[in-house]
């Protein structure tokens, strides 16, 4: 703009001082660093690290589940009961030979009168004659995991036998699946609580943040700047905000896991290492689980970033 | 360029707080708008740079009527109008520099197609060793200079100014008054509202004066 000399005079201008403050020209419309901002990055981070932990949770619970499942699924007992004049050894050789004649078995092992004897140890103490009682055996029949067994075959070949019976563990696998059943739906229950309340907090955390913003946003308004430019400032910003939050919350989450894998598989041989393995199996949420994390931080930037524009646009609105 | 056609205002269903509005600004005019506290003056200047819109009657500006045109193309009516707020409304995290050139940047102007224009606008201002100060930093009548600064570095064909003289002392005033004098000189017209008589014995010009939200015009 061409001034009049007279102005000048006026208005007394000066020459810029060597040596100020380092020139400017385009500082970001949105301040990058706001006690706001900060808390909301907070809010985002520990919301984002809890449903993580959550979501983890529910796979491992799934994972293990699973684990339990097929693990019972993929052997069947086999059960001969002794009677008068019936020879025991011959029937568990006859019920193997069977057993190992059908299709889709892995394994068949006959348990011994001693190792049958050492399983009623726990109820009936050492030292027993197993000669004086009418002490069954059993053989362990152990499946493919690729399939192609036949259980129903195996039942009708072995209950021919004398005294011998099959159990499939159908009760057990049943109440196994009814009980991870429970266990996943009540998982996706937290998780879904979860993901309201990160919902709805990281929304308010966002309109809080907002608030602080709403002189930017009516100065920027009335200086002529049109809706979306404004509302695309606060959303790029919020987004990032969002994505560093829960960046932090939901890198947490995998570093956590991650170090949980980590002492699990230290702890692998011991004996109470083996209790949780047998709980939680490997302990490990898997790429699915790393993914379902990263897919959350996504998720909470969005939030933010989208409620940041509806809040701006919800303040032009009320200015025109 | 300005056309105000039996324009009433009314917040919700409360009363009406401008009645029966009818005036022109016309292009290169100078006027102080005035009236006791109450009055309506904030209210009318609302209207002037649209942050409202009237609940009856016609506003007119630069040829649009304001009451059928869309968001986007009021922001770009606003681009033509330079506002003074009486709080100055300046950026806290923005320089002097960058709060002066935030109308530029919202127009999507290179920074380097407007630094000189800045530059010099602030040294004719007094604000050439300020440039790089942020506004917490400067006195209350550098705000101010500040603040008309970033009103007038677009060209606006229309200046509104809110109190303009209302934080600072006589001298001052009488200085940003004969800012406003050589702007109204290069082309743009110019709204003062103000309660300052002192400051409008100063200058002979058209005055718009608000009553229980009715306005006499004294050309």
């Amino acid at each position: 703009m061409s001034m009049p000399d007279h102005a000048h005079d006026e208005m007394a201008a000066a020459p810029r001082p060597p040596g100020g403050p380092m020139p400017r020209f385009e500082a970001a419309i949105v301040p990058k660093s706001s006690i706001a901002g900060r808390a909301l990055m907070a809010v985002v981070a520990i919301m984002t690290f809890l449903a993580s932990l959550t979501t983890g949770a529910v796979m491992l619970v799934q994972a293990a589940a699973g684990e339990w499942q097929s693990e019972v699924a993929r052997e069947v007992t086999i059960q001969i009961r002794p009677a008068p004049g019936r020879d025991l050894d011959a029937a568990v050789n006859q019920a193997v030979d069977i057993a190992r004649a059908q299709k889709g078995i892995a394994e068949v092992r006959p348990y011994s009168r001693e190792e049958s004897g050492r399983l009623l140890e726990p109820w009936l103490g050492s030292g027993l004659a197993l000669d004086d009682l009418p002490v069954p055996r059993i053989i362990v029949v152990r499946l493919a995991s690729d399939g192609g067994h036949d259980v129903a075959a195996l039942r009708q070949a072995i209950t021919a036998l004398p005294g011998a019976s099959l159990d499939d563990h159908r009760g057990w696998v049943e109440r196994m699946r009814a009980m991870a059943r429970t266990a996943i739906a009540g998982g996706a229950a937290v998780l879904a609580l979860m993901f309201v309340v990160t919902v709805l907090s990281v929304a308010f955390a966002t309109r809080g943040a907002m608030a602080n913003n709403k002189p930017i946003v009516e100065v920027l308004h009335f200086i002529g700047a049109k809706d979306g430019y404004i509302a695309g400032h606060f959303q790029r910003h919020f987004l990032a905000l969002g994505f560093k939050g829960g960046a932090i919350g939901g890198g947490a989450a995998i570093a956590l896991f991650a170090a949980a894998q980590l002492l699990s598989d230290w702890f692998l041989a011991t004996a109470g290492g083996d209790q949780v393995s047998a709980l939680f199996g490997s302990f490990s949420i898997g790429v699915a689980g790393y993914l379902a994390v990263a897919l959350q931080v996504g998720l909470v930037s969005i939030v933010t970033a989208v409620t940041s524009r509806r809040t701006v646009r919800q303040t032009l609105a009320e200015m025109t | 360029m300005v056309r105000f056609e039996n324009v009433g205002l009314r917040y919700g269903l409360g009363p009406e707080v401008l009645r029966d509005l009818n005036f022109r600004i016309e292009p290169h005019s100078f006027q102080f708008l005035t009236g006791p506290s109450g009055a309506g003056k904030t209210s009318l200047l609302r209207l002037l740079f649209l942050s409202l819109k009237p609940t009856r009657g016609i506003v007119t500006l630069f040829g649009h009527d304001i009451g059928v045109l869309g968001k986007d193309a009021l922001a770009t009516l606003r681009r033509r109008i330079g506002i003074v707020f009486q709080d100055f409304r300046l950026l806290d995290h923005m320089t002097t520099y960058e709060n002066v050139a935030l109308p530029f940047r919202v127009m999507g102007r290179e920074e380097a197609t407007y630094r000189d224009e800045v530059v010099e606008l602030l040294h004719w201002v007094g604000l050439g060793e300020r440039m790089w100060a942020l506004p917490p930093v400067l006195s209350g009548g550098e705000k101010q200079r500040a603040a008309i600064a970033r009103a007038v570095i677009a060209r606006p064909q229309l200046l509104l100014a809110d109190e303009p003289t209302g934080n600072v002392d006589p001298s001052l005033a009488q200085r940003l008054l004969r800012l406003f004098i050589e702007l109204n000189k290069s082309g743009t017209s110019v709204v003062i509202a103000t309660h300052d008589i002192a400051l409008m014995d100063q200058y002979d010009a058209r005055r718009l004066v608000l009553h229980d939200g009715r306005l006499h015009v004294y050309d």
